[in-house]
């Protein structure tokens, strides 16, 4: 089997001693036919890993600019099928970048695991983070996602105890995501200094790549973030750009090309 | 098969009942669940904790709460009798005061000197900043706007208490964006917050907690129905929305197996309307909201259902997950009231027995009469009325017309 897009794009960066770049877009904002275009340009800026939002009616882990971002997404009726769709179209003409879907559980469980994850392989996708559910509650389907090529991506947080930490390492696939604070996304700044002390011991658990999410602004905190950790994950500040620009949806994908810019300068400087 | 005895063990170490129940939480709540199911399961069998907790229950609350026998209602009806379990007569009028003391016992043992809550029709928010004011804890509720505007008057009162009220703008403006935002409050405070959840849903151990602090009702129930009917009821009637009043009346009873149980979900303007809260009755497909798996209104991509109920606290698409394993095992039937019936029950309970109801509470008084009229007059039904009225006398004074 070969492997998967995540891992390989991980072990590229680490032979170049480069950090990644992910930029998170919530699917179907500002309308659905926008998306694809928007990850490219994601790309074209410098992204290593996608993480593409499903959008959810109740996204209760996410601050007032993701939660809009859904609204946007839901008044035009993005579906999870639709999502899946639109990872198609993506690697039509991008066969390597990898494609994480991030959300709530819901959808999938509305979908049913076992379609959601032929529906998924089929479409490209490469890793699956619900926000939603946990390593325990994961067990039952994680050899599901197994079988179909969707590594399992996990959170880990500042609350995150060391015995929950070692069980999160044990079970994670593909890169963590640790959250650099306590709070919604889009909320205050964050500590670079605090996240550098709670990823060390983490370093002892596990080899996975440590990506750093909630709180990245711009290049500075991005270059902050990269001393310490394998990734920065982007957010707010590229969905807050969509929400500026959802009048003239043309000037979006320049607008994300320049935050972006700005963090992989930051990044490789 | 299922044995009803099983039933009592549940939820599993992992707060599962059956495929339902769980703890889908992002991971910065994890934590904080697992110190509140420790915190939890050393109080629950601590005589000290318990010795207060039923000492509040007598001295605040004022409990045993009665069990009233509603005869001229029972002989209009013409059919069993109807016993009222007469939760309207806590303090703060409602059942939820009973989860609010023993949740803010723990907050004050586990050295939390905030706490939230969401509400609905106000009275979770109500009795939490009821019980916040007496420990001197600070409080914020969540309110859907929707609801802040329908219970105006529960809002005023929360203030008076001291307590902050957020309006919450976001989705349906009703209780399940108010459990959003005080899960969000909740994740961004989470060290020195304790978040009183006001059902039996939500992440483990909350289903199990709150439905050990309400079963008091059922405790009392028992006992007064062997005192005063010199025997168990036929059948025990409750209001379901997420489901803690009627868990707290019927857990005591699961094991009794000549006891029929119903519960009596949100039929808004009818189920076959698609404007309901009423999953169970509904047979809505399982999903995955607010930390636990259950019944639960969504649309055929999986985005939760906005709900349609007269009354503000059943407004809500999921129910409590061990009702979700209750009514698979067939030891509780869940049917619905519409809108106009339970109208029709408020106002009747109002004017034949002198008792205004909690619009929550009619739709159990609504079907309470539907199974009397069926029954035989030597048969009897307990009836938990959950709550008073007061709170909706806006509602129905504007159906009527009227505007205060």
């Amino acid at each position: 089997m070969t492997m998967n897009r995540i891992d390989q794009r991980f072990a590229a960066l680490k032979a170049q001693s480069r950090r990644a770049l992910i930029p998170y877009i919530t699917a179907g904002d500002p309308a659905p036919q926008y998306t694809v275009g928007f990850m490219h340009a994601c790309v074209e800026a410098g992204a290593d890993v996608l993480e593409l939002g499903v959008p959810f009616s109740d996204p209760m882990a996410d601050g007032p600019v993701i939660q809009k971002a859904c609204e946007r997404a839901l008044k035009h009726g993005t579906r999870l099928t639709d999502v899946l769709d639109m990872v198609a179209s993506f690697r039509e003409s991008d066969q390597t970048t990898p494609v994480v879907l991030m959300g709530y559980l819901n959808p999938v469980e509305r979908m049913g695991y076992e379609t959601f994850v032929r529906r998924a392989q089929e479409a490209g996708v490469d890793g699956v983070l619900m926000v939603d559910m946990p390593p325990e509650e994961a067990t039952a389907v994680a050899p599901l996602f197994a079988e179909h090529g969707l590594q399992s991506i996990f959170l880990l947080a500042p609350t995150t105890s060391p015995a929950r930490a070692a069980t999160i390492c044990a079970h994670g696939e593909g890169y963590l995501y640790y959250v650099s604070l306590k709070g919604v996304t889009g909320a205050a700044s964050l500590d670079v200094e605090a996240v550098a002390r709670q990823l060390a011991p983490l370093r002892e658990m596990t080899d996975l790549p440590l990506c750093v999410g909630f709180g990245i602004r711009d290049g500075e905190t991005a270059a902050a973030v990269g001393q310490v950790a394998d990734g920065v994950i982007v957010g707010s500040a590229l969905v807050s750009r969509i929400a500026d620009n959802a009048e003239r949806p043309e000037a979006i994908p320049a607008a994300l090309k320049a935050v972006l810019g700005d963090m992989r300068d930051a990044l490789d400087r | 098969m299922t044995k009803f005895s099983d039933l009592t063990r549940l939820p599993d170490a992992q707060g599962h009942f059956g495929p339902y129940g769980g703890r889908f939480v992002s991971e910065t709540l994890s934590f904080a669940l697992e110190e509140l199911e420790k915190a939890y399961m050393s109080l629950r069998d601590d005589a000290d904790f318990q010795a207060e907790f039923d000492r509040d229950l007598a001295q605040y609350v004022g409990r045993p709460s009665p069990l009233y026998h509603a005869e001229r209602w029972s002989e209009k009806i013409g059919g069993a009798q109807i016993w009222l379990k007469r939760e309207d007569l806590n303090h703060t009028g409602a059942h939820k005061v009973n989860n609010t003391i023993g949740q803010a016992l723990l907050a004050k043992k586990s050295g939390k000197p905030r706490v939230i809550a969401e509400t609905g029709a106000g009275q979770h928010g109500v009795a939490t900043a009821t019980v916040a004011a007496r420990l001197g804890l600070k409080c914020e509720i969540y309110m859907g706007a929707e609801d802040v505007e329908r219970q105006k008057l529960n809002v005023y009162r929360m203030r008076l208490l001291g307590a902050e009220v957020h309006p919450v703008e976001s989705g349906s403006r009703t209780l399940k964006d108010a459990m959003n935002e005080a899960l969000r409050d909740w994740v961004t405070n989470v060290d020195d917050t304790f978040y009183i959840i006001g059902t039996v849903a939500g992440p483990h151990p909350y289903p199990a907690m709150v439905r050990d602090f309400t079963a008091v009702i059922g405790r009392e129930a028992r006992e007064q129905s062997l005192a005063q009917i010199g025997r168990l009821p036929d059948a025990l009637v409750a209001c379901v929305g997420g489901g803690s009043n009627a868990i707290g009346l019927f857990y005591p009873f699961l094991e009794d197996e000549e006891v029929a149980m119903v519960g009596v979900e949100a039929g808004g303007d009818g189920v076959e309307t698609g404007r309901h809260a009423a999953p169970l009755t509904a047979n809505a497909p399982s999903g995955v909201l607010h930390g636990n798996r259950t019944y639960l209104m969504s649309d055929a991509s999986g985005q939760v259902s906005d709900t349609h109920s007269i009354s503000a606290g059943l407004d809500y698409p999921g129910v409590g997950p061990e009702h979700a394993l209750w009514k698979d095992v067939g030891r509780v039937g869940y049917v619905a009231a519409n809108d106009d019936a339970v109208l029709e029950a408020f106002r009747e309970l109002t004017r034949i027995e002198g008792i205004m109801p909690a619009l929550e509470s009619a739709h159990a008084l609504a079907h309470a009469k539907v199974m009397a009229a069926s029954m035989r007059p030597d048969q009897h039904i307990v009836v938990n009325l959950s709550g008073r009225g007061d709170k909706d006398i806006h509602t129905v004074a504007k159906l009527d017309g009227l505007e205060f």
